[in-house]
């Protein structure tokens, strides 16, 4: 992974002595709490419902085992002894105090972490595919053109007062696995005729309040250009963007207000003020940079192992484990595992330090001392050597990281919600632990097979509820808590939206609603079909209908 | 937003910031009153800023002062610097408001003054500008930074001299560093910073 030099370690240093001598004029009084707010929001620093929450980010979600400790000891002396990982590949403390944050920062930048620019209005932590230079379906690595993007966006002092936040992701690879399409820009690493690198660029995309699909904006940019075209779309926006209106200001509604071909115009015209310019990015740049990506130093191994396959035959918990949370890998022998952060119990997401600490041996022993965060808020080892997932698991499973529900029904993608955070309009926590012990017997999951179900405590879809298989949302009704669920929302290359069911639901209700949905999909479904699948074949009607079968016409319930 | 009279309070600094120094400065920022016609708003004598309308509506009668640097020309936080691109020869000072200071549409005119049209006068940044935006600021390519009358002591513009510098040597191009770091120094050396 990236290794700092010199120039990066100063500027992350500098960058903490700026917020140290700012949170020491806050509490002298010289800084106001309005013109400290998005200095310490760009430091990552919330102040929520119970204290103030500290986001710090993790680079298209890559930890050294380091780094792992680093968030450990955090967790045990400044927080409640854990963390909680997003669907941004950031990592979440929800108890730290105010005036110990420029300190944790400090403790940060000895192991090259930071909390930059994790909240604001300006260019948010780049995500990229979890399986970057291990899946077999990659074009290429996109963790250089990441990390060269990283360091265009950080303390960019033209963009760090954009009308609203600004997300970027990265695909590299067949399968996206980032959820390209919801992004405000969306970079598909892809090759042309020639042969060449270059990106798809999408632009527009978002979750949220208005849920909007990116549209491609750019058909192959060659990644010489990488930051020039990056650039030019950023400028367009902070010039352009609506500012009168919090809830208009993303860049998706300057694209659909201007339509995709004006956007693509203005956008072009200013690129061509500065394409080829000092901005272009040079082959000895690029492979600085990805030579820190280089793969690390496999051993060979047969591709397949008779001990392991052995076990696979007679232990049925590991076989189910490996065949739900391991992946192939491109290396003959080696695979990508997914430590599971959704045993029911467990808020998901929420990992203690004694699980980091863990975790981060994990790596060491097993994976050359990285692990990888996923948006699904779970932590993959991703160079494994199948010789060892036996003893690999087993110490996971010791520790409550080996439960074998990736891509099941309780590998839930839920916010923090209405329990830490001052945005939410409802909890979100709770409705992820009822439904998981509901639906907590594993053959009960098995049967009902791959499934999305995302909860988000409110319209900022932090829990990505619109791209659920089923999607939960928590909507505010006369200040009680509502949810509204909709359904047939995908992420991937088909990455479509779900649509609302009807009339939202109390929280005691919901898990009955779940119940129903899987009860209607067990009764349509075809062999081999998966409940999304049922869905896109007959509908969400036959779903509709079971669900509010029993509501008595006159008891109508909250329609948000 | 700064009227004609930066008379502040007596411990309140009237000063500002020009190319790293804290400086007197006599310049008046003129605006509209609300509904107020370009035409018929006063321009005091001695050095002032005037709102881009009043500028286009008075281009003839503003020339010569212009041209010896006593009148210069603010622009809104969303008028196109384009507005301005014949005039950038004559201009020696040019304001950008920042109505509001996460309003950051200002940094972006900056850049695109500076490059694109070339413009090498006074670039002063208005309205709410404080210090913990002097760093983008400055490499967006103000060099006069003037907060509101009332905002600093003497005493504390001088301090925030300092943020000016937050970052040395920054990734990125800008105005005060044409080159972004890959291309400004030799990085080939490798990491260094081991834990």
């Amino acid at each position: 992974m990236y290794q700092y030099d010199e120039h990066d370690q100063r500027l992350l240093d500098q960058r903490v002595a700026q917020f140290r001598d700012q949170m020491r004029r806050h509490l002298a009084g010289e800084l106001s709490a309005d013109e400290f707010r998005p200095l310490r929001l760009q430091n990552g620093l919330y102040i929520q419902r119970h204290a103030p929450m500290f986001r710090i980010s993790v680079p298209y979600g890559h930890l050294a085992s380091r780094q792992l400790r680093k968030l450990a000891h955090l967790a045990r002396n400044y927080d409640h002894g854990y963390a909680h990982f997003t669907t941004r590949t950031n990592v979440q403390f929800n108890w730290p105090k105010l005036e110990d944050v420029p300190e944790m920062l400090a403790e940060l930048a000895s192991v090259q972490m930071h909390a930059n620019q994790t909240s604001g209005n300006c260019i948010r932590n780049i995500t990229a595919d979890p399986f970057a230079g291990v899946a077999a379906d990659e074009v290429a690595d996109p963790r250089p053109f990441a990390e060269i993007l990283r360091q265009w966006a950080t303390y960019n002092p033209e963009f760090a007062f954009l009308p609203r936040k600004f997300k970027i992701a990265f695909n590299s690879a067949a399968e996206d696995r980032v959820v390209l399409r919801v992004y405000d820009i969306g970079l598909d690493l892809v090759r042309n005729d020639a042969g060449e690198l270059g990106f798809r660029v999408l632009v527009g995309g978002g979750l949220g309040r208005t849920p909007i699909l990116g549209e491609e904006i750019g058909a192959f940019v060659p990644w010489q250009h990488l930051i020039s075209y990056c650039e030019a779309i950023l400028r367009v926006y902070n010039r352009w963007g609506r500012r009168d209106n919090l809830w208009k200001a993303r860049i998706k509604i300057l694209v659909k207000a201007l339509g995709p071909d004006e956007f693509r115009r203005q956008v072009e015209e200013e690129w061509a003020n500065s394409k080829d310019g000092p901005n272009t990015i040079t082959a000895a740049e690029l492979a600085r940079v990805s030579a820190h990506f280089a793969p690390p130093a496999y051993e060979a191994q047969p591709a397949q192992d008779a001990t392991v396959d052995a076990l696979l035959a007679t232990d049925k918990a590991f076989a189910t484990w490996v065949k739900r949370n391991v992946r192939t890998h491109r290396q003959p022998g080696y695979a990508a595992v997914i430590l599971s952060l959704k045993k029911t119990g467990t808020a998901p997401g929420d990992v203690t330090a004694e699980q980091m600490d863990l975790i981060a041996e994990l790596a060491d022993r097993f994976s050359f001392g990285e692990a990888r965060m996923l948006h699904e808020q779970n932590v993959a080892l991703a160079d494994v050597r199948r010789a060892d997932l036996f003893e690999l698991w087993q110490a996971a499973r010791a520790a409550g990281l080996a439960t074998p529900n990736i891509g099941l029904l309780t590998d839930i993608i839920c916010c923090p919600g209405g329990d830490f955070c001052s945005l939410a309009n409802a909890r979100s926590i709770p409705v992820a632990d009822a439904i998981q012990r509901r639906f907590d017997d594993l053959d009960y999951q098995h049967d009902i097979g791959e499934i999305d179900l995302n909860i988000s405590g409110c319209m900022n879809s932090c829990g990505h509820h619109h791209v659920g298989h089923i999607g939960i949302l928590g909507v505010d009704k006369n200040d009680t808590e509502w949810y509204q669920i909709s359904i047939g929302g995908t992420q991937g290359n088909g990455t479509t939206l779900g649509k609302v069911l009807g009339p939202s639901f109390a929280q005691d209700e919901v898990v009955g609603v779940i119940e129903k949905l899987l009860e209607t999909y067990v009764e349509l479904r075809r062999e081999d079909e998966r409940f999304i699948d049922t869905v896109q074949r007959v509908g969400t009607e036959p779903f509709k209908e079971r669900v509010y079968a029993d509501r008595q016409p006159q008891r109508k319930a909250a329609h948000v | 937003m700064p009227i004609a009279s930066r008379k502040g309070k007596p411990p309140m600094s009237d000063k500002i910031i020009k190319n790293g120094r804290v400086v007197a400065d006599a310049r008046l920022t003129v605006t509209l009153a609300e509904g107020e016609a370009p035409a018929d708003t006063a321009v005091p004598a001695g050095p002032v800023l005037v709102p881009l309308a009043v500028w286009q509506a008075r281009r003839d009668e503003l020339l010569a002062r212009a041209r010896s640097g006593e009148v210069g020309v603010w622009l809104a936080a969303g008028e196109d610097v384009a507005a301005l691109a014949d005039d950038l020869t004559l201009l020696h000072v040019i304001g950008l408001h920042f109505p509001k200071f996460t309003d950051g549409r200002s940094y972006s005119a900056a850049t695109l003054l500076r490059t694109r049209y070339g413009y090498d006068g006074e670039l002063r940044a208005i309205g709410e500008v404080l210090r913990d935006q002097f760093n983008y600021m400055t490499r967006c390519g103000f060099d006069a930074l003037e907060p509101r009358a009332e905002r600093y002591t003497d005493a504390q513009l001088e301090a925030a001299l300092a943020s000016i510098d937050d970052f040395t040597q920054p990734y990125q191009r800008s105005v005060k560093d044409p080159l972004p770091l890959f291309r400004r120094i030799d990085r080939s050396a490798g990491p260094q910073v081991q834990a």
